[in-house]
């Protein structure tokens, strides 16, 4: 039933409209065009009218060009062939290893039924004492880290990659560098994890459609390895690139837009990919960290705004090191009332000091004179600085806890900071 | 209507359709798109000429041109009956444990499951007579739903008065089994069975009248109960940014409510969230009933990963739940997550409607279908003299945190109660993270007024001293307002902010809230002679210790006594008068 059209009536952007009777919504097409071959996705049917979504973009389509239907949706090879390789936006080899087709499955599947689902219960350590200390990160959870472009974020992300205590890593780049992709090549096979790792990768020089179906495809094939019973961690990045793809295929639609452009349904379209994040009850888990590069360091922007609201918290990347306030791992009292009892203590109250040293060095930096307390917390400030906020600090979290101790015991008197003295009497450093 | 009407599909775009058909169609009717095997559940929401609108609660992937649609003649509606409670629904009220059975990992579209067990056998108790003159929604008799008594009403969709022709003797029957048989004026008879259907969009009504709420509704939050209350009766919301706490409060609010029912409806949000609700519930023991949890809760879930569509309709499917338990005259707290979700949706559809759109593309009726879902709340008298009641939380997550938007504001206008919560005070790890100046309530609260008062105008004036101190530092402020400004951040740390993870502290019941803030009220009002503002903060950082450590320990345990000593001991130092 693959029948042959040849009646584009309409080229807008990267969407044609083409008469054909008897196409499934979703469905894909083969384009053959003078630039060769390219493949599209039904977007709208509207009667006899069919629009599709070009993948390498309508450059070079002409209104003769034929178009073949495919019957069914995008798909991608399921199989242990996948490890270790390569692939770009529309799932073709970007290395030079073979084009895969066997077991074919769909992308972008049905939910998760939530009755299924399994309250999360194991940390992934990272070594990190922001994250691991402060903002643990948790299996099957999605985690953006917010950032101006210009931070190390996919250099974090590498580090997490290859520190993380999972079976499969997933890497979808969106608009990447190539100089990005190649360092995330590179790096994860210097380290030995590029066997156990996958890469759909869009490059900033691929056609902006290609672009929205990495999520898909990463995450498609990340479930199918959760069912298995291994343990995913897909890294998305960056984000902001697929909204930007969304936007512009919404505007081309003629689609209202909502906000700065974006469409209406920008949320729910995050939501969607973001959601494939689970432990599954008997099988393995998918654990997405996605990086958001906020365009002029606004988190009101709708990208960060709306996927701030989808994901279970955020790291915010600021100065090079991840900024302790706003920064939030929504599912780190599933793990961190099991790690060392003093765990949360030190983490709130933490927290709460460096808090008022922010306000210290405000009032420090407009020429106040500086209390006594205040000169306690300067100096404390700057410890937490140095020895737990530095990215280049890498220790396990017990090590980190009892750091934070010391560094509470080197500024403060016991009761000066609230804690409950039973917390006192067991871990404040004898002098 | 009774023929069966179909139509053919002649278009789709993302999950609207067109539908061409012969006849009539009626607005908001079910429908549903023939695809291979499949069913798919549509609801039509606006006719031109031959064509029809729908809205597809399904994904659409794979639809074709041409394909059948057959209308129903009903409204989107619900089941109501003994059974409700204790399950997990989605938007349309599929149990989801049981899709889960059918289907395993994934949901599966265009598979649909009758809400309520229609197997299960309840005992019936008639508490109606023969001949007995009767309205919709009065007691025919009623059944043991776990701890209540669920009563068997008189179909909600009768009109008038109707005489009891028949009923059942006490025994036990399914829900679809016949229990009494109806008659009105003009001698048509109606059978009833422990189970009704009702459509979503329309609010029950099979009361005498709507009371004004007055009775407070203890949530066992400090800062809520004290300086914000909700009333039986009364709606509230919480906008607030990501991550500033919302869903925890919520989450907290459905453990510890003073409330028969909570009806938890997840709309759009996190599937991790509800994950939470629902294998935590069955283990928590509720102190009023010291029974589990879920026994008195109903979760409707539509996360945001599942059918837009379905998101709209699943706060009227919640909020009617919670209706029909209130003509029980039961208290029904309804938790809706989050309502910018909901209004999301709409706007999703209006724009595939191609409406013309109001301010951040949000349809113009939004303000009319916030304010109509917000009425639906409230206390009222039912036939019987009694009374019910249903609560509505909803939390607002507005663009960028900015409470100038659409939903907020249209929100605002139609709510008794503002709790809103403020990212300066979640970054600050202040939980709840309700803004104690902003945040306002129409209701009134249990401890007394002028106390209240006392601890508005203390932080008041402690927050402007803090915002003066950032302009003229410390050294340029007053002992004396110095003071006023540690009194302030004092109440904030040992009252307003509550610890959720610690046992006691996290819920607070109504005796003890007004116990300890009478206490605190004493310090309030006291007077302190201290010798400068060091010493002033040694003291406060103290007591704030030992009034924490108060928090903690078991209501009037040795070691409550014990520490509300401490508290007093340290407070003689410095108090002067």
């Amino acid at each position: 039933m693959q029948k042959i059209y040849n009646r584009i009536i309409q080229i807008a952007g990267n969407v044609i409209t083409v008469e054909a009777g008897d196409i499934g919504y979703s469905d894909l097409a083969e384009i053959y065009s003078g630039a060769g071959k390219s493949l599209a996705q039904v977007i709208r049917i509207d009667g006899e009218r069919v629009y599709l979504q070009v993948f390498a973009g309508s450059r070079g389509i002409s209104t003769g060009d034929k178009i073949r239907f495919l019957g069914h949706p995008m798909r991608v090879s399921f199989t242990e062939n996948l490890m270790g390789r390569l692939f770009n936006g529309a799932g073709l080899p970007r290395d030079n290893g073979p084009k895969l087709e066997e077991n074919m499955v769909e992308i972008g599947g049905p939910s998760v039924n939530p009755a299924k689902r399994i309250i999360p219960r194991k940390m992934i350590r990272t070594g990190i004492p922001m994250i691991d200390v402060f903002n643990s990160l948790v299996e099957s959870q999605k985690l953006p880290i917010f950032s101006v472009p210009g931070e190390p974020y996919n250099e974090l992300l590498a580090r997490i990659a290859m520190q993380a205590e999972v079976d499969i890593i997933i890497l979808g780049g969106m608009g990447l560098k190539y100089d990005d992709y190649l360092f995330f090549r590179d790096t994860l096979e210097k380290n030995g994890s590029l066997s156990r790792a996958i890469f759909f990768v869009h490059t900033a020089q691929d056609p902006t459609v290609e672009c929205l179906l990495v999520p898909d495809l990463s995450l498609a094939v990340a479930e199918q390895f959760a069912l298995q019973g291994k343990r995913v961690l897909v890294l998305l990045t960056d984000m902001t690139n697929f909204c930007d793809a969304l936007k512009e295929i919404s505007i081309t639609m003629e689609q209202i837009p909502s906000n700065r452009g974006y469409p209406g349904d920008l949320y729910s379209q995050l939501a969607r990919r973001y959601e494939k994040a689970v432990d599954f009850d008997t099988a393995g888990s998918i654990t997405i960290l996605a990086v958001t590069t906020m365009p002029g360091d606004d988190v009101t922007h709708p990208v960060p705004d709306n996927t701030g609201y989808i994901t279970e918290g955020q790291f915010y990347l600021r100065n090079k090191s991840i900024e302790p306030f706003g920064s939030l791992s929504r599912l780190k009292q599933l793990v961190n009332g099991k790690t060392r009892k003093d765990h949360r203590v030190i983490m709130d109250r933490m927290i709460q000091l460096f808090s008022d040293y922010r306000e210290t060095l405000e009032k420090q930096s407009m020429g106040f004179h500086m209390s006594e307390w205040d000169k306690k917390l300067l100096k404390y400030g700057r410890a937490f600085e140095e020895k737990m906020m530095d990215l280049s600090v890498d220790i396990p979290l017990e090590k980190a806890l009892n750091m934070g101790w010391r560094i509470l015991a080197e500024n403060f008197e016991p009761s000066e900071i609230g804690i409950k003295t039973e917390f006192i009497s067991e871990f404040w450093p004898k002098r | 209507m009774n023929a069966e009407r179909i139509g053919i599909l002649t278009g789709i775009n993302g999950n609207m359709a067109t539908v061409e058909f012969k006849d009539h169609v009626m607005q908001n009717e079910v429908a549903f798109i023939a695809h291979n095997e499949e069913r798919l559940k549509s609801e039509v929401i606006r006719v031109r000429g031959n064509v029809a609108e729908l809205q597809i609660y399904e994904d659409t992937k794979g639809l074709k041109l041409g394909e059948r649609v057959e209308f129903t003649g009903e409204l989107l509606s619900v089941e109501l009956g003994p059974g409700l409670l204790g399950q997990i629904f989605d938007g349309l009220q599929n149990p989801l444990p049981q899709l889960a059975e059918k289907t395993g990992f994934f949901l599966k579209r265009g598979l649909y499951l009758e809400a309520l067990d229609a197997k299960k056998e309840w005992e019936f108790t008639p508490a109606a007579k023969i001949g007995q003159k009767i309205k919709p929604g009065e007691k025919l008799g009623f059944t043991a739903e776990g701890i209540f008594e669920h009563w068997i009403m008189a179909p909600f969709i009768l009109k008038g008065q109707v005489e009891v022709a028949k009923i059942a003797g006490k025994g036990r029957y399914n829900i679809k089994h016949l229990i009494a048989e109806l008659k009105d004026e003009n001698g048509n008879i109606y059978p009833v069975t422990m189970s009704q259907s009702w459509p979503v969009k329309v609010p029950i009504a099979c009361f005498a009248e709507k009371l004004r709420p007055v009775k407070p509704l203890t949530t066992k939050i400090r800062i809520i109960d004290t300086l914000m209350p909700v009333a039986l009766g009364g709606t509230y919301c919480i906008p607030g940014p990501f991550g500033s706490g919302k869903t925890v409060l919520q989450q907290l609010i459905s453990k510890h409510a003073e409330v028969d029912i909570v009806i938890i409806a997840a709309c759009g949000e996190r599937a991790g969230e509800v994950v939470e609700t629902l294998r935590e519930f069955p283990h928590l023991v509720d102190p009023r009933t010291k029974k589990s949890l879920i026994e008195r809760t109903v979760i409707i879930c539509n996360t945001s990963s599942m059918p837009v569509s379905a998101r709209e309709s699943s706060v009227y499917t919640a909020v009617t739940i919670a209706e029909y338990y209130r003509q029980m005259g039961l208290n029904a707290l309804l938790l809706a997550d989050s309502t910018s979700r909901w209004a999301q949706a709409m706007r999703e559809m209006s724009g595939r409607l191609e409406e013309i759109p109001g301010e951040e593309a949000f349809p113009a009726y939004l303000e009319n279908r916030i304010a109509s879902f917000y009425e639906r709340a409230g206390l009222v008298r039912l036939h019987d003299g009694s009374s019910g009641s249903v609560t509505i939380g909803g939390t607002v997550s507005p663009a960028g945190g900015n409470f100038e938007e659409p939903v907020t504001q249209a929100t605002l206008k139609v709510v008794g109660a503002f709790h809103g919560l403020s990212r300066e005070r979640s970054d600050a790890r202040r939980y709840p993270a309700i803004d104690p100046l902003e945040s306002w309530s129409k209701y009134a609260s249990f401890i007394d007024e002028k106390e209240i008062k006392k601890a508005q105008a203390v932080l008041r004036r402690s927050y402007e001293v803090k915002q003066m101190m950032k302009v003229v530092g410390e050294e340029g402020t007053s002992l004396s307002d110095f003071a006023i400004y540690l009194k302030g951040e004092f109440i904030d740390d040992v009252y307003l902010q509550q610890n959720a993870f610690d046992e006691v502290d996290a819920a607070t019941i109504e005796e003890r809230q007004k116990y300890v803030f009478h206490a605190l009220h004493g310090i309030m009002e006291s007077g302190f002679n201290f010798k400068d503002k060091d010493s002033a903060r040694k003291f406060f950082q103290g007591l704030r210790q030992v009034f924490i450590e108060w928090n903690s320990s078991e209501w009037q345990s040795d070691g409550f006594y014990k520490k509300e000593n401490q508290v007093k001991e340290i407070c003689k130092k410095y108090i002067t008068a």
